[in-house]
């Protein structure tokens, strides 16, 4: 029986101990016409061999070429070491570290994580992770509400050059808490949000302003100015930003005057593989005077009875688990293991090392840039710098060029013009090069973009 | 041990992992560059390989340990799942990629779809929520959507039991409930005469785990489903308990309109030191229109997403992208490993362990939480009575165990029960690994008598002793500062 170890002596010698005659008899309680004989719809079981070839012919079906899409996930070189050492059964198959004492070793990793996010981004603190990068501006708004006592508006506005499913999860996820998100419209020649557009919400109280940096585009707001703007409006700001691009970019814990109040993002860049959209983790820091209303979970740094040092969850009465209905949030989980590997990429990385990713996804994708829009008809999107990721208007519809590039195995961008109702009329794609993009690649895709635009226009 | 940081020296790199250095100057506005550099470790490979390991090594696990944590379903992770996830083609899928290049991860992600509702006795199943947590949410959520898309705005409440876990409150609240906590029967069933009386035109839904939380199967579902149904009210199952009845009892059967799934428990996924989880949802024909977006369909093209297009009442998107698509690939092979019988077997192996060490330890002398009823696959010890006359208790019981090399048992839950340990121990452990167990339990009921300062000072063999959670509270270090 699969992964079950019993023996059929064993299964006699149980059955006897408990007084039943057989298996069926424990499930007596229960009401019979609701038990069922067997299983509907599923397959018979396969062994180990069998699965694995089943799994490697599916596999081999997603097989693909040279990946130029970003989009909020990155692809990025990760050390043979990252997942060797996270994959390690004591950190793959404990569970959340309840039992301080025997989880030190999850414990101490949080706490070197929670330290690493914490300054990557100067920011206070950091928790030990949420779901991924949408959900955790989603609780960064919940937090945001909570935390800003002069706002009793619950009105939030984003910058419309974020992410559109980070707004449309974002939206999903506070719906039934009578918060109410307004998209602050980005300006059609930029592709980021003009901080004068802010002027029209100043005598309105608002209680969080969301900047994300980079934006959608790859391009770069004015996190400043729209900083000094939200504090000067007593809302909080709430940045959203790409763990690489922190690299080269100022960090959230520098904008404006006194920084903004909260950061938050996906850190898939830090090590963790695309697979599919997860998982990945969110990571969320703040302020300190916010810390108490940070949700998840956080570990502390504390001595043990002979005062040696050690480390447990802390601030638990935040939590649902305690505090039932009044807790901060449901969440009950982190993304233990996704951090894990992101701890560990931290460490072997270094920022030095991370600073090389973050100048050559740059040189890359300008590179890229600078191939594609000598094509005849190829030009960008926006004006003004980006970071890794840039947006080109071409000169027809999008989705059959993408096609003709699969065919030589190129996935090139993704078509965004059905995000936005300002860019309905475009035909507007988004392209990223990583660090992983040889100057081969970046070539190749010039010159089959220009032959799909050639048989295409 | 050190903390990485405090091994670290300025200029020390693991050079082979950055890329080369490139010649071009980055043209970005100074007054958005970065100007300082964070603390960040400067360290060998080697000596991060080394920490790591030696941090791995300080923490006790499903591969390492017994770890009977009730309501938490620590059953063996299988090492083959785990590999095939992990293949390169799986991991380099971007989430965007073109369904062209997609078939392979589709086609397990429909299947499990599939499989799921059937399992469940659901008509459809939405992958995308990326927690137990967060499916609560999304069934709460499509409750709510449910009623308004009727026109009913009057319901306000959901109803939770006493023994429910926290997130089942919390996750109501979030979708702007009122919580009304119901109370158990002295039997461990609802409370009919109680749940008669709350229930009205106020009442969204109630919020379920069967079997419970205190361990027993609620013989009187069908009835609870027939009042709150009669109520207008919907049922929600939480599935954190599913791995008792698989393949025995279909939540659908029960009259449950929405459930959610962990498929770190159930399904075999690990852990992770807490998460990644899954936590998909199913629901009945009525509420399928509202089920969280993404979700795999299959047409004479292939397999492909539907969005929002596809489903203009969806309750919306819960992640940036299809929630955590490595575990649920992981629960789709697990499933194909085990197949029909082999599922079919998991609720009566879970439940066959569990009543074997719950009626090895009544022998031995432990107390009971339910002695009149069965056990589902996990079971309640009370230690009132060791607390009351040799004042040790339940917490003093979980750390001496791990002392023994045995994860403790969820301790202090559910709430209702006095000096709880709510013990699991799933399908795959062995007789021996039990009788084991059962013996460690024999020792410290003895020591709890002769040296009870064994057991208050316990653990002893670990790497730290108690840990003083107070001062961490009070004195918050949440972050490694240099010169500390």
């Amino acid at each position: 029986m699969p992964y079950i170890p019993h023996t059929e002596h064993d299964i006699q010698t149980m059955l006897e101990t408990i007084g039943v005659t057989g298996i069926q008899e424990l499930f007596d309680e229960i009401p019979k016409a609701l038990r069922i004989e067997s299983l509907e719809g599923i397959p018979e079981g396969l062994g180990e061999m069998d699965v694995s070839r089943l799994m490697l012919e599916k596999a081999a079906q997603d097989r693909r070429g040279v990946c130029f899409i970003g989009a909020g996930a990155y692809e990025h070189h990760i050390p043979a070491a990252v997942w060797d050492i996270a994959s390690r059964g004591e950190f793959m198959t404990a569970y959340t570290p309840y039992q301080a004492e025997a989880s030190q070793g999850t414990l101490q990793l949080l706490y070197e994580y929670q330290t690493m996010m914490a300054h990557l981004l100067s920011m206070d603190v950091s928790n030990a992770s949420l779901y991924d990068g949408a959900s955790a501006l989603a609780e960064a708004v919940l937090m945001a509400v909570r935390a800003n006592r002069h706002s009793h508006s619950k009105r939030i506005l984003v910058l419309g050059s974020l992410h559109p499913h980070y707004l449309q999860t974002v939206q999903s996820i506070v719906r039934a808490q009578q918060i109410e998100i307004e998209v602050i419209p980005f300006s059609a020649q930029q592709g980021t949000v003009d901080p004068a557009t802010l002027a029209a919400y100043d005598q309105q109280d608002i209680t969080a302003l969301v900047i994300p940096q980079p934006n959608f585009f790859g391009g770069l707001e004015a996190v400043d100015a729209l900083t000094q703007w939200a504090h000067a409006h007593k809302a909080l700001t709430i940045a959203v930003v790409n763990p690489v691009a922190m690299a080269v970019l100022k960090e959230p814990g520098q904008w404006g005057d006194s920084g903004a109040d909260i950061a938050c993002g996906e850190g898939q860049p830090l090590g963790i593989p695309l697979s599919s959209g997860g998982p990945y983790f969110g990571f969320i820091t703040c302020k300190q005077e916010y810390v108490r209303q940070m949700p998840g979970r956080i570990i502390g740094c504390t001595v043990d009875s002979n005062g040696k040092r050690g480390f447990s969850l802390t601030l638990q009465a935040r939590e649902q688990h305690i505090r039932r209905s009044k807790a901060t949030s449901n969440i009950c989980t982190n993304q233990g293991l996704a951090v894990t590997a992101a701890t560990i990429f931290m460490s072997l990385i270094g920022f030095d090392g991370l600073k090389k990713v973050a100048e050559n996804c740059y040189a890359n994708t300008h590179r890229l840039e600078s191939l594609l829009t000598q094509i005849s008809g190829v030009e960008r999107l926006f004006t003004g710098p980006y970071f890794h990721e840039v947006a080109l208007r071409l000169p027809c519809k999008v989705e059959p060029v993408l096609q003709q590039l699969l065919a030589a195995d190129i996935q090139g961008g993704i078509d965004i013009s059905p995000y936005y109702d300002s860019l309905k009329q475009e035909n507007a794609l988004l392209v990223c090069a990583t660090e992983t993009k040889t100057d081969a690649d970046l070539v190749y895709f010039a010159e089959q973009l220009k032959r799909a635009l050639h048989s295409t226009v | 041990m050190k903390l990485i940081f405090e091994i670290s020296q300025r200029h020390r790199h693991a050079a082979v992992q950055a890329p080369r250095p490139t010649d071009i100057s980055l043209d970005i506005p100074k007054e958005l560059r970065r100007t300082s550099e964070p603390q960040w470790p400067e360290v060998s490979e080697l000596q991060v390989v080394r920490h790591y390991t030696q941090l791995s090594l300080r923490n006790f696990s499903i591969d390492t340990n017994f770890y009977p944590l009730g309501s938490c379903t620590m059953k063996y992770n299988p090492r083959g799942v785990h590999k095939l996830a992990m293949t390169r083609e799986f991991l380099q899928r971007h989430p965007l990629a073109p369904v062209e290049q997609s078939q392979g991860f589709l086609s397990c992600a429909y299947d499990l779809q599939q499989m799921l509702a059937s399992i469940c006795g659901m008509a459809a199943v939405s992958l995308t929520p990326m927690a137990g947590a967060q499916g609560e949410f999304a069934g709460v959520a499509m409750i709510r959507a449910y009623h308004q898309d009727r026109g009913d705005h009057g319901r306000t409440e959901i109803l939770c039991p006493d023994a429910a876990h926290g997130t089942n409150p919390a996750s109501a609240v979030m979708c702007g409930y009122t919580v009304k906590e119901l109370p158990t029967g002295a039997d461990g069933n609802t409370d009919l005469e109680r749940l008669k009386a709350m229930v009205g035109p106020q009442t969204a839904g109630i919020m379920l785990t069967n079997p419970s939380t205190l361990g027993v199967f609620d013989q009187n579902i069908k009835e609870v489903a027939r009042i709150v149904h009669e109520a207008g009210g919907l049922l929600y199952y939480d599935g954190a308990n599913l791995n008792a009845i698989l393949g025995k009892v279909r939540p659908g059967d029960m009259g449950f309109d929405v459930i959610h799934l962990n498929l770190h428990k159930t399904f075999a996924t690990p852990h992770g030191g807490g998460g990644p989880g899954s936590g998909p949802v199913g629901v009945s024909q009525r509420l399928k229109p509202y089920l969280p977006i993404p979700m795999v369909t299959r047409d004479e093209q292939g397999y492909r997403w539907l969005t929002e297009q596809d489903c203009p009442k969806t309750i919306g998107r819960l992640s940036t992208f299809m929630g955590n698509a490595g575990i649920v690939l992981r629960a789709y092979i697990y499933c194909r490993l085990l197949g029909k019988d082999g599922l079919h077997r998991v609720g009566e192996f879970a439940t066959l362990n569990a009543n074997y060490l719950m009626v090895k330890l009544q022998q031995a002398g432990f107390t009971l939480a339910y002695p009149q009823r069965r056990a589902s696959h996990e079971f309640i010890i009370t230690l009132a009575k060791q607390a009351k006359n040799l004042g040790v208790n339940a917490m003093d019981f979980a750390k001496r165990l791990l002392d023994y090399g045995v994860h403790a048992p969820t301790t202090y839950f559910p709430l209702l029960i006095p000096e709880c340990l709510l013990i699991e121990p799933t399908e795959t452990e062995s007789k021996e690994e039990l009788d084991r167990f059962i013996d460690i339990m024999i020792a410290l009921l003895d020591e709890a008598q002769n040296t009870p300062e064994t057991l208050k000072n316990a653990p002893h063999s670990l790497p730290v002793r108690r840990l003083d959670d107070v001062k961490a509270a009070r004195e918050l270090n949440l972050t490694w500062q240099p010169g500390e």
